[in-house]
């Protein structure tokens, strides 16, 4: 990205994408009333006053803490949110007597939206995260496997992959997977110049040393044990495939993707030859009708879908419920059926739209924590939708994750929108724009040692407006790392100075003091430290 | 780092593209068959939210829809409850539907392609959909003969117009009477599902006129003396019917009518020894051949579901013989028989059998109508009559005098299948009449007589000599 793109606020792009995107959920949730009893909605007004509410709210807390940050992800994602409470209103309509989850529904969007402002309020720059990798580690890795601890994990529907603690339960990997997309981004931030050695050469590949194969061991082992305890291919490919995929965009070695896949693949593999639940689940996703019974759900989906053919039925004329758990797993085959097969190609494209605002984000971020973290949180979002839409298509095996921003559930809603308050941040911190700097940028490109930061307190390094990723020389050995080496050190290629993890952000050298809304870190602050 | 960010964001691409194909393969490759499955509700609680439409038999409705007060608004009533249970089927709620009202429930519905204009016409003036109705070629004197003359025995008759193919009375018992399984009431309909299909015994649920294969025992002689008159015998051709040992084996087919026939008096005696002999000599292929031109090995019917008849493909000398008075691993449909018999009333030609004449929207515009079609040439129009003239000697002077009908000339065969002697035997009659012009096949698969009588001749002819009267 050589060219210098200076983003603008957009936040009345924001603003009128959101009242579009309230305007369909609101649609949808009048017709549904329309369509099954000729009548609007008792206490319509109140739903639609108090979903419009909470979306202007948010809009407002977007505008005032985070004026840059990218203006299609809220709108796009409310939609998703509202679209869901159409579609769980319809569902209850559908038991006898009604049922009223769509109120719990919108409470816990209320308190979604709350968490998603609190985390903008406590949360100004996203940098604080990195300072604990390995506590965020094990605390992530703490969090996916709760559900196989005694007394609070149990089994629904054949995959162990919830918690309970009184009558409230949990989906613990909804939570995980943002401890987890931080904690690989900051540790990653400080391995990926090891990582990238190059160890034997094989096929025109560069494999990895062996030495530095213990971190992905460790991630499949876990996602082993994902599959194999908790019973869910979808979680284990979401955990294993983001770790991966973090890993190659930090090293840029393309062996690290395709060292995952096979190892994903054999573990598949193995699973499937020993365990019995694995089979069931191919069975069931290869052949539902062999067994009526225990297909029962995936049938129901397929005849949903089946039935609502190209146009769908309309929003309340299907017969959703008569697929199980159609509020929850089954949601997008419940939207299938009513909006059918260009309703449910749209919601595949809405979710698409937002994965490449996330890795958009990515790519403009200007340190290499935010772009893992951007990246990371974009690809689990979209594994995610991948695993359970495709699950629930017949795609892929059935998995039991949540369908993103849609499914009931109040945890579901509360870790999702979470993770949308970081990702924003992350995007708010990447569009912004700098403040002029006192060089023009070019003026480096031709040097040959390009960031070596000045002691000086006064001169700021105006290579940080660079994205590393975009230096035609990108450190691939040890030797490069005496490029990144702060003020101070001599230049001579020994990785003398160990700066401490997390004390960063005030190192006295960072010399952007001029300008105390300057991004962090920046990008000449490689730390050579860990080498030893 | 920009590099692998965007090779990843051409892998959340790819998984799009992946998951947008999947659902349109899922539309274009899995829809038809889901929304086919009887056992997908909303298809049939759809089905039974609409005004079906009827099936016909000449003016009268076999199967019909009323209004109905509970939780549909319709219900399918089927007016003579068993006595077209073998030709209506059942349209059930939890078990799905079978017969016609399977094969033909699209047109039933409404909801098939050429119904496409009239939907869209109900669906601009508002009108509610109704059906098309099926107009079978049933002949209701025939079928309600067929069944009193049948009675509580267990067996099919089954009568074909010759020279069209048209079924003029399909019938086989036991049955059931499908307003049972028609029932809103699922408890009712649960339980006469469960008697029905847990009757092992009588197995009322079988469609023994066209889905059960049965050895067909003499009547399949006419089948040999086709092939015999295609090899150059003919009608007064002197046959050695003296006791017969089957080649190779101890096995001996004993004589009932001396030492030496013609071909004409053999089969109206229906000499074993004479036409194992026979059998032996044209060949197996040359009476598989035989077999086939009049039908054998296809599915005959395709407005429900029918099994082909069979003529065994590996076959040894001695077996050929026992084949050869339809024995061994012969075995046939009442309807393949029947066809049998109508080929030689058509100068040799075997016509396609149908059931559906024509359907109808509900405004009674004709959207299909079927035309007869030749289905093969069983052979020559010489040889049939010479066949033809063979089995009127059967009627008149051999076995199978009770099918004489005063002023009517009936040709026919006697069959009695006993393969063991422990089960009571299979009683068949073929026959056909000039006027009417009818070929009928009986089939009496618990004659209750004694092992070696010609149970063809005495239990099975009088039922088709009831069908021929109703019919003149």
């Amino acid at each position: 990205m050589s060219e210098v793109v200076a983003f603008r606020k957009r936040r009345g792009v924001e603003l009128t994408m959101l009242i579009l995107a309230m305007g369909l959920a609101v649609g949808a949730y009048v017709l549904v009333s329309l369509n099954l009893t000729a009548k609007l909605p008792a206490n319509w007004l109140w739903g639609v006053a108090i979903y419009a509410v909470i979306g202007l709210a948010a809009h407002v807390v977007i505008r005032w803490r985070i004026p840059y940050a990218d203006p299609l992800l809220f709108p796009l994602i409310y939609l998703l949110n509202g679209l869901g409470l159409a579609m769980i209103y319809r569902l209850d309509q559908g038991t006898n007597p009604v049922m009223h989850s769509a109120e719990l529904q919108l409470t816990w969007t209320a308190i979604s939206v709350a968490v998603f402002a609190l985390v903008l309020f406590v949360l100004r720059d996203h940098a604080v995260l990195r300072r604990f990798p390995y506590l965020m580690f094990l605390a992530g890795m703490f969090i996916l496997m709760m559900p196989l601890l005694p007394f609070i994990g149990f089994e629904n529907h054949g995959a162990q992959i919830w918690i309970k603690i009184g009558s409230y339960s949990f989906q613990p990997a909804e939570l995980a997977k943002i401890v987890l997309s931080v904690a690989f981004a900051s540790y990653l931030v400080d391995k990926k110049d090891v990582l990238a050695l190059a160890g034997l050469r094989v096929a025109g590949i560069d494999l990895p040393r062996a030495r530095d194969l213990g971190p992905i061991t460790i991630m499949w082992l876990a996602s082993l044990a994902v599959l194999v305890y908790q019973k869910d291919l979808g979680t284990s490919l979401l955990f294993f495939g983001l770790f991966v995929m973090m890993l190659y965009v930090a090293t840029e070695r393309p062996s690290w993707p395709i060292l995952g896949t096979v190892l994903f693949l054999a573990g598949a593999f193995l699973g499937w030859r020993y365990y019995s639940h694995v089979q069931t689940r191919v069975s069931a996703w290869l052949d539902p009708f062999s067994n009526w019974d225990q297909n029962y759900q995936v049938i129901q989906g397929q005849f949903g879908m089946a039935w609502g053919g190209l146009f769908g039925t309309g929003w309340g004329l299907g017969r959703p419920n008569l697929t199980p758990l159609a509020k929850n797993d089954f949601i997008a085959a419940a939207l299938g059926e009513e909006l059918g097969v260009a309703g449910l190609m749209a919601l595949i494209v809405l979710y698409a739209v937002i994965v490449m605002r996330g890795l958009r984000t990515a790519l403009t971020a200007r340190d290499p924590f935010s772009k893992l973290l951007a990246a990371g949180l974009s690809f689990v979002f979209a594994l995610q939708v991948f695993a359970i839409l495709g699950g629930v298509t017949r795609l892929l095996p059935l998995t039991g994750l949540t369908t993103p921003f849609i499914s009931q559930g109040g945890s579901s809603l509360v870790a999702n929108y979470a993770m949308l308050a970081l990702l924003m941040v992350v995007t708010h911190h990447a569009r912004r724009p700098l403040t002029p700097t006192a060089e023009p940028l070019q003026s480096l490109a031709h040097e040959t040692t390009q960031v070596i930061a000045v002691p000086s307190r006064t001169s700021p390094p105006v290579e940080s407006r660079s994205p590393s990723g975009d230096t035609p020389h990108t450190p691939s050995s040890a030797d490069e790392l005496t490029q990144a080496i702060p003020s101070g050190a001599a230049a001579d290629g020994e990785p003398t100075q160990a700066v401490p993890l997390g004390s960063a952000p005030d190192e006295p050298t960072q010399a952007i003091q001029s300008n105390p809304r300057a991004p962090w870190p920046p990008e000449n602050l490689n730390r050579p430290g860990r080498l030893s | 780092m920009n590099r692998p960010i965007r090779r990843v964001a051409l892998v959340a691409m790819l998984m799009t593209l992946a998951l947008l194909i999947n659902v349109c393969v899922n539309f274009l490759v899995r829809q038809e068959s889901l929304n086919a499955n009887p056992q997908n509700r909303r298809v049939t609680d759809a089905a039974f939210a609409q005004d079906r439409g009827a099936i016909m038999v000449g003016n009268t409705a076999i199967a019909e829809t009323v209004a109905s007060k509970d939780q549909f608004k319709f219900q399918r009533r089927y007016p003579q409850g068993e006595l077209y249970a073998s030709v209506t089927g059942f349209f059930s709620y939890n078990f799905g539907s079978s017969e016609l009202e399977q094969s033909y429930g699209s047109q039933l519905s409404g909801s098939d392609d050429s119904q496409f204009v009239n939907r869209l016409i109900d669906l601009a003036t508002g009108a509610k959909p109704r059906g098309a109705s099926v107009q079978t070629t049933l002949n209701a004197k025939a079928q309600k003969a067929a069944s009193d003359a049948l009675g509580s025995r267990k067996g099919a008759v089954v009568a074909l117009n010759p020279s069209t193919g048209a079924i003029l009375a399909m019938v086989t018992s036991p049955t059931f009477d499908p307003n049972d399984l028609a029932t809103h009431q699922v408890a009712d309909a649960r339980s006469a599902w469960q008697k029905l299909n847990g009757d092992s015994a009588n197995r009322p649920m079988a469609n023994r006129a066209v889905r059960e294969i049965f050895p067909p025992g003499s009547t399949f002689k006419v089948i040999v003396s086709a092939a015999a008159l295609d090899a150059g015998y003919e009608p007064d051709s002197v046959l050695d019917t003296s006791s017969y040992r089957l080649p190779g084996t101890g096995t001996t087919i004993n004589t009932t009518c001396g030492n030496s026939q013609t071909l004409k008096r053999s089969l109206e005696l229906s000499c074993n020894s004479a036409f194992a002999r026979l059998g032996v000599k044209l060949g197996s292929d040359a009476l598989r051949e035989q077999a086939e031109k009049f039908g054998f090995g296809t599915k005959p019917l395709s407005d429900i579901t029918s099994v082909a008849s069979r003529f065994p493909e590996e076959i040894d000398t001695p077996q050929t013989g026992l084949a050869s008075i339809g024995g061994f691993e012969v075995a046939a449909t009442p309807l393949q028989m029947a066809m049998v018999a109508a080929a030689v009333r058509n100068d040799g030609v075997v016509m396609q059998p149908y059931l559906v004449e024509s359907v109808r929207s509900a405004d009674l515009q004709v959207l299909s109508q079927t035309r007869p079609s030749q289905l093969s040439l069983a052979t020559s129009s010489a040889n049939a009559a010479k066949l033809r003239q063979m089995m009127v000697g059967v009627v008149q002077s051999g076995t199978g005098w009770r099918a004489q009908v005063a002023g009517v000339t009936v040709g026919g065969k006697t069959g009695t299948a006993n393969s063991d002697n422990v089960r009571t035997p299979y009683a068949w009659f073929i026959a056909w009449a000039d006027n009417p012009d009818v070929a009928i096949c009986v089939f009496v698969q618990d004659a209750e007589i004694a092992a070696t009588d010609v149970a063809g001749g005495r239990v099975a002819a009088p039922i088709a000599k009831s069908v021929i009267e109703a019919l003149r």
